[in-house]
């Protein structure tokens, strides 16, 4: 393999690994709050679906973007009131919203399959992009891609550096302790949960505008569930999770090479690789669960006091 | 300051009353499909009618409710049995393609035996496979502390994935004319129809093995042991159950169960193994198993419940156009909602007193 094919292949990587690297991240923001939301496939659909339309009627990709993360935060309020008012099961909850996430999307977007709609394109940034080979791999794509790069550390500093990060991470910690020292704890979790949909929702919204650039059924092809998986395998820590993220986009990007080059392996074995994949990632994290920053009340609900 | 305060009920609430807030639950799900319907630009009421005329109106679409509720029960059961020791079993869809593969193995290996040996040995095939499908998640979940959630999802990708790789490579039939399927089975390897109905055998299975489990929890030690191994994982092992091998057991019967719906769907609906027995029985299984209260009569009903919403949505799509991904909407609503409804058994709101 020649050092091009390699430098393309991991500007690939990147791109690849951004709706992952977003969903993860809403999905730790929400796990560190406390609550376990295994709806991010459903969400991540929907968000795909709506950042396409708003896009392709308003002829703004950057406003379908916005509102692909509101619809986002709208759908795991659901999941918010099943399991922080009605004190649902956290599991059987998310599982729902999946479900009712993927047969709205593909329901809804039947009208729009092989439809057009405007989307993000690359735009090399100035300098950086001149950089050899970073430049290549990190700063000539699209806008969205730039703002994943600022999102885990922003994450990480809200989480780490302001109060109410304190006090979401209380709420997911030890709720017991957090409602003593008078923190409204239901609040901090909805924050958890309506925060973590957002990002979930930029990270079906970007496959969409930017990496398909089409709306097609089960679009998301179970990345969701791969953001799941990766939220355990980055120990619940925003930077990890760029690493994990990208090591999927490399193998899906991988994957797309393989099959267009027409190698002897057959598709359907190829298109397992992401999923042992994130078996075998799995596997590994747990071997050191010891360093994890896993929230000790993740999935417990809070049960209302008078 | 709100008028309403929870409180934590005395006694749960009775028969009576969850059957109310069960039936709230439903109302509220199909009047939320009724208004994506709407969107949509479906009229509602109309819809509602064929769903229901199309599910339950004539002896035929009661026929295709029993057939489709065969595989969703069998599947089913095998998704309670992990949930009572509060194992998330989560893949049924892949055990149900792993237990189609194992049985067709059997049926297209030795076609030449008589049924009365093919058939058990689909059976034994398909349970085997199905079973061993679970039983890997359990190994990497009490070995390795991996999650049980996502591996059994995972599994599901990769199972439906090697469905398609065998119908379309070694398995598939010369003379399909490049669609992917298997050959027709044998006349030994088909389970019969019962009299003059379309129904087939698969329904007397489903009997058969819904008596064993409830038997199983009702009467056997190892049953109990689970039962309360979910109540409580530290109070089970302080008690010195070997907590380990009954999570390693309900999954190995889960996956198997999975598997015999996975033998019956390919032995007696299509004959053959091909992609389209993917139709995601093992996902709405556990909303099924959910809404039973993982209870195996009542998972009965709720089956042809769910089966009738199904035969019910694809005469919509005919009828009416409506996209069949509108099943999943429904579904996942009412277990929304089922869920939701759970509040009202444990608290209840009064009126809170002026200061």
């Amino acid at each position: 393999m020649s050092a091009e094919i390699v430098i393309a292949l991991l500007a690939a990587t990147v791109q690849s690994g951004t709706p992952i690297l977003f969903a993860t991240l809403g999905e730790i923001l929400s796990e560190k709050s406390g609550v376990l939301n295994l709806g991010v496939e459903g969400v991540m659909i929907l968000g795909a679906l709506v950042g396409f339309v708003v896009a392709r009627h308003s002829g703004n990709p950057l406003l379908g973007f916005v509102a692909a993360g509101l619809v986002g935060s709208a759908a795991t309020a659901v999941h918010g009131a099943v399991c922080l008012w009605f004190q649902g099961n956290q599991v059987v909850s998310g599982l729902a919203l999946t479900i009712f996430g993927v047969g709205l999307a593909n329901y809804l977007g039947t009208a729009y399959i092989g439809t057009p709609a405007p989307g993000f394109s690359p735009v090399p940034l100035p300098g950086l992009s001149e950089l050899p080979v970073i430049g290549t791999i990190f700063f000539n794509h699209d806008p969205l891609v730039y703002v994943s790069y600022l999102v885990p550390p922003l994450l990480w500093l809200f989480l780490h550096a302001t109060r109410y990060g304190l006090g979401l991470r209380a709420a997911g910690e030890y709720p017991g302790a957090a409602v003593a020292a008078g923190l409204d704890v239901v609040a901090y979790r909805w924050l958890g949960v309506v925060g973590g949909g957002f990002f979930m929702g930029l990270g079906g919204a970007y496959l969409s505008l930017a990496y398909t650039h089409l709306w097609t059924s089960n679009l998301t092809a179970g990345r969701g569930w791969i953001a799941v998986a990766l939220v355990i395998f980055a120990f619940w820590r925003p930077g990890r999770a760029v690493f994990g993220a990208y090591l999927f986009g490399g193998i899906m990007a991988l994957q797309l090479r393989l099959q267009a080059s027409g190698a002897q392996v057959p598709s359907s074995i190829l298109l397992m690789l992401p999923y042992a994949l994130t078996v075998f990632v799995l596997v590994l994290s747990s071997w050191r669960k010891g360093s994890s920053d896993e929230p000790a009340a993740l999935g417990v609900n809070v049960a209302p006091v008078d | 300051m709100s008028l309403l305060r929870i409180a934590k009920r005395q006694e749960p609430l009775g028969v009576g009353g969850s059957c109310c807030v069960l039936a709230a639950a439903l109302a509220l799900s199909l009047t939320l499909a009724g208004v994506f319907l709407a969107l949509g630009g479906t009229s509602p009421l109309s819809a509602l009618s064929v769903l229901l005329h199309g599910a339950f109106g004539s002896r035929h679409a009661l026929e295709d409710c029993v057939l489709k509720a065969i595989p969703i029960y069998l599947c089913a059961l095998g998704v309670a049995v992990a949930f009572r020791l509060k194992i998330w079993n989560i893949g049924a869809e892949g055990q149900f393609a792993l237990g189609a593969i194992g049985a067709t193995w059997a049926a297209l290996t030795f076609p030449e035996l008589p049924k009365i040996a093919l058939l058990p040995l689909m059976a034994a095939m398909a349970m085997a496979a199905g079973g061993l499908w679970g039983l890997v998640p359990a190994i990497l979940r009490q070995r390795l502390r991996t999650n049980e959630i996502i591996v059994t999802l995972m599994m599901n990708y990769i199972a439906v994935l090697l469905l398609d790789y065998l119908v379309y490579g070694a398995w598939k039939d010369p003379t399909s004319f490049g669609f992917p399927m298997t050959p027709l089975f044998s006349d030994s390897a088909i389970i019969g129809r019962i009299g003059g109905t379309t129904i087939n055998w698969g329904l007397a299975h489903c009997l058969v093995l819904g008596l064993l489990v409830w038997a199983f929890f009702r009467f056997t030690r190892t049953g109990f042991a689970v039962l309360a191994g979910g109540d409580n994982v530290r109070a089970a092992r302080y008690a010195g159950l070997p907590y380990d091998r009954l999570v390693f057991l309900v999954m190995a019967v889960s996956g198997a169960l999975a598997g015999w719906a996975g033998f019956v769907e390919a032995s007696a609906t299509v004959n053959r193994l091909q992609p389209s027995i993917m139709v995601g029985y093992g996902y709405t299984a556990i909303v099924v198993a959910w809404l039973a209260r993982l209870h195996p009569l009542a998972i009965g009903v709720a089956a042809l419940l769910l089966a009738g919403l199904r035969v019910g949505v694809e005469n919509l799509q005919l009828d009416l156009q409506v996209p069949a991904a509108f099943g999943g909407i429904i579904e996942g609503a009412i277990l929304l909602t089922v869920l939701a409804g759970g509040f009202f058994t444990t608290y209840r709101f009064t009126r809170r007193r002026r200061p």
